[in-house]
C-alpha cells in the first residue's frame, strides 16, 4: 500500500501494532480507572460489565499494557536521548504553541517535547505498575503494610491523572500537527512534513 | 445488609445530599472492658445471629481464637497480658470489631455508590450487593476492620446488628453478654453510663479509667470503658488517637478534585487551542521546496 513512493517510512508495521496495543490498553485503563476514581464517572463501569467486572479487569489490562509498553520503551529509548538542541526546542516551545515554528531548532526523529513526554511516560508507567500491584487487593495488598497500600492508592491516582493529561497532550499534538496521525496508521509521512517538523531526520533519511 | 427501615445519613461515592427530614436518635454500644471475663459469648452470638461459621483454626498458645477478624468473624476477643506499674500483671481483654465511626474512613475511601452506608442513628453498614471488592475500605479504616472474603471478594464487618436495631432489638452480642459488660442505647445514655462507671473505677484505684470515644474520627458508636484510658495501646494495640490517614485524605479530598479539574483543563485546553490557533499545517513553501528537490533528483 504505497501512497506515494517518495513518502518516508517512520514506523514499521510491528512498531505500529505495538503502539496500538499499548494505546488501546491505555484507553481501557483510563476509562475503568476513572470510573472508580470519581463518583461522577462511576457509570463508566457499565462499559466493562459493571463495578465488580471493572475492578477485576482493570489490573489485568494494566499488566498487558505494561508488557507492551516495556517493549515499546526499549525500541524507542535510544532515539529519545535529550540533546542540546532539544533543550533549546523546549525553551522555545511557547513560540511553537503560538503557531510560529520558523525559529525552532532543527529536530531529529523526535523533538524535545516528544522526548520529555517519552521519559515522563516511562516514569509514570513504572509508578502506576508498582503502585497498581500494591493496591491489587485480590492477590497482593495483604503482603504490604497498610501505610504502603494507602500511599500506593494515592500515587496511583495522582500518576494516573498526570498520565491521562500527558496523553491528552500527546494525542492533541498528533491531531494539531497535520499529517502526523498517518505515521501511526500507515507508517509513512510526507517529505514536506518531515522537512518542516523534523529537519535533521529528513536530511538523514533523504541525504538532502 | 440492605435495610429500608433505617434512615440514611451518608452514602459512599455519592456527591448529593442524603434525605434529612426525619431525625433519629444516635445509638451507641458501650463495651466495659473492666467487666469483661473473656467468655466469647458475644463472638458466638454474632456468628449465630448473622449465620456465620468460620473455619476451625489452630491454637497458638493464647485464648485468641480465631486469631483475627475474618469475613466470617466480625468480632473477636483479643487477650493481652500486660504488666502495669500500679497493678503488676493484668489480663486486658478487648472485644474488637467495627467502631462505627461518626466520620468513617471506610466510607470516605469507597468508590462504589451505596456500598457503604451510614445510617442516621450512627451505624455504619456494608451493603454487599453494591460492593465491587476493590478493598479501598481496608485502606480507609483507621481500626483495621473490614475483611474481604476470599470466596466472593465482598467486604464484611460488624453491622452493629442493624437488622435487629431496625426493629427495636439490641445487638446480639449485647443480649448475650453474661456480665453486662456490653450495653446498648442512645449515645448520650451510653456516655452517662460510662461516666458513672468511670467514677466507680477511679474510686477503686484505677485513676486513669476513662471512656474511649475518639474525637479524631468524630467519635464512635462503639465505645469502650477502659481502666487504663491513658494507654489504649495496652489493649492489643487500640490506637490512642485514630484519624483517617493523611494519605487517604490527600487521595480522596485533595487529589480527586484537583485531578478531575486538571484532566478537564487538558482536554478543553486542546480544543480551544485548535479553535483559536488553528492547525499546524505543512507550509506551502516547504512543499514547493520538496517538489523542487524531487525534480532535481530526476
Ligand atoms: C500498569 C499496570 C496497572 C495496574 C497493575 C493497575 C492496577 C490498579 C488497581 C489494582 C486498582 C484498584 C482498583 C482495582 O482493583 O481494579 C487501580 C485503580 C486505578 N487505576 Fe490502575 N493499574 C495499572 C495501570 C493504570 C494506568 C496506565 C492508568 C491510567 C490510565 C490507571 C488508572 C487507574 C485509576 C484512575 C484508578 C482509580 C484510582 C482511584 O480510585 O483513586 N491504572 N489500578
Ligand atoms: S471502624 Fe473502620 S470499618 Fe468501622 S466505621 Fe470506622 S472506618 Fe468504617
Amino acid at each position: 500500500m504505497i501512497r506515494d513512493p517518495h513518502d518516508l517510512q517512520r514506523y514499521t508495521a510491528s512498531e505500529r501494532a505495538n503502539h496500538w496495543v499499548t494505546g488501546i490498553c491505555f484507553i481501557l485503563l483510563a476509562l475503568s480507572g476513572l470510573s472508580l476514581f470519581h463518583p461522577a464517572l462511576f457509570p463508566l463501569t457499565m462499559l466493562f460489565g459493571g463495578g465488580t467486572w471493572t475492578r477485576i479487569l482493570h489490573p489485568f489490562i494494566g499488566v498487558v499494557m505494561m508488557l507492551f509498553f516495556v517493549v515499546m520503551f526499549f525500541r524507542f529509548q535510544g532515539l529519545n536521548r535529550m540533546r542540546e538542541a532539544d533543550w533549546e526546542w523546549v525553551k522555545r516551545a511557547k513560540e511553537m504553541v503560538n503557531g510560529d515554528d520558523h525559529n525552532m531548532p532543527e529536530m531529529g526523529k523526535y523533538n524535545g517535547g516528544q522526548k520529555l513526554l517519552f521519559w515522563f511516560l516511562g516514569v509514570a508507567m513504572l509508578v502506576l505498575f508498582v503502585s497498581g500491584i500494591v493496591i491489587w487487593r485480590a492477590y497482593f495488598s495483604a503482603s504490604f503494610p497498610i501505610g504502603v497500600v494507602r500511599l500506593g492508592a494515592l500515587l496511583h491516582a495522582v500518576f494516573a491523572a498526570l498520565m491521562i493529561a500527558a496523553i491528552i497532550v500527546h494525542v492533541y499534538a498528533a491531531i494539531w500537527v497535520r499529517g502526523t496521525i498517518r505515521a501511526m496508521l500507515y507508517g509513512t509521512v510526507t517529505r514536506a512534513w518531515a522537512k518542516q517538523h523534523h529537519r535533521a531526520w529528513y536530511k538523514q533519511m533523504t541525504g538532502k | 445488609m440492605a435495610l429500608q427501615s433505617l434512615d440514611i445519613a451518608k452514602r459512599s461515592a455519592t456527591t448529593t445530599e442524603s434525605p434529612q427530614a426525619r431525625k433519629t436518635l444516635e445509638v451507641a454500644k458501650l463495651i466495659d472492658v473492666s467487666k469483661c471475663i473473656g467468655c466469647k459469648a458475644c463472638q458466638v452470638a454474632c456468628m449465630q445471629w448473622n449465620d456465620l461459621r468460620d473455619e476451625v483454626g489452630t491454637c497458638a498458645g493464647t485464648y485468641d481464637n480465631p486469631r483475627d477478624m475474618t469475613d466470617q468473624s466480625w468480632t473477636v476477643m483479643r487477650y493481652a497480658e500486660v504488666e502495669t506499674e500500679e497493678r503488676g500483671l493484668e489480663w486486658l481483654i478487648r472485644k474488637d470489631g467495627c467502631m462505627h465511626c461518626e466520620d468513617p474512613g471506610c466510607l470516605k475511601a469507597c468508590p462504589a455508590p451505596g456500598a457503604i452506608i451510614k445510617y442516621a442513628n450512627g451505624i455504619v453498614d456494608f451493603h454487599q450487593e453494591n460492593c465491587i471488592g476493590c478493598g479501598y475500605c481496608v485502606s480507609g479504616c483507621p481500626f483495621n476492620v473490614p475483611r474481604i472474603s476470599q470466596k466472593d471478594s465482598k467486604a464484611y464487618k460488624c453491622t452493629l446488628c442493624s437488622d435487629r436495631v431496625a426493629v427495636g432489638l439490641e445487638p446480639a452480642c449485647v443480649k448475650v453478654c453474661p456480665t453486662g459488660s456490653i450495653s446498648f442505647g442512645s449515645k448520650v445514655d451510653m456516655q452517662e453510663l460510662a461516666a458513672e462507671r468511670v467514677t466507680e473505677l477511679k474510686e477503686r484505684g484505677f485513676k486513669n479509667a476513662g471512656l474511649y470515644d475518639p474525637a479524631g474520627v468524630g467519635g464512635t458508636h462503639v465505645m469502650y470503658v477502659l481502666n487504663h484510658a491513658d494507654k489504649p495501646a495496652l489493649y492489643s494495640g487500640l490506637p490512642a488517637d485514630p484519624t483517617i490517614a493523611p494519605t487517604v485524605t490527600l487521595w480522596k479530598s485533595v487529589a480527586k478534585p484537583l485531578a478531575m479539574a486538571g484532566m478537564a483543563a487538558a482536554a478543553l485546553g486542546g480544543l480551544f487551542h485548535y479553535v483559536m490557533k488553528g492547525p499546524n499545517e505543512v507550509s506551502k513553501e516547504i512543499e514547493a521546496e520538496v517538489e523542487r528537490e524531487l525534480e532535481g533528483e530526476k
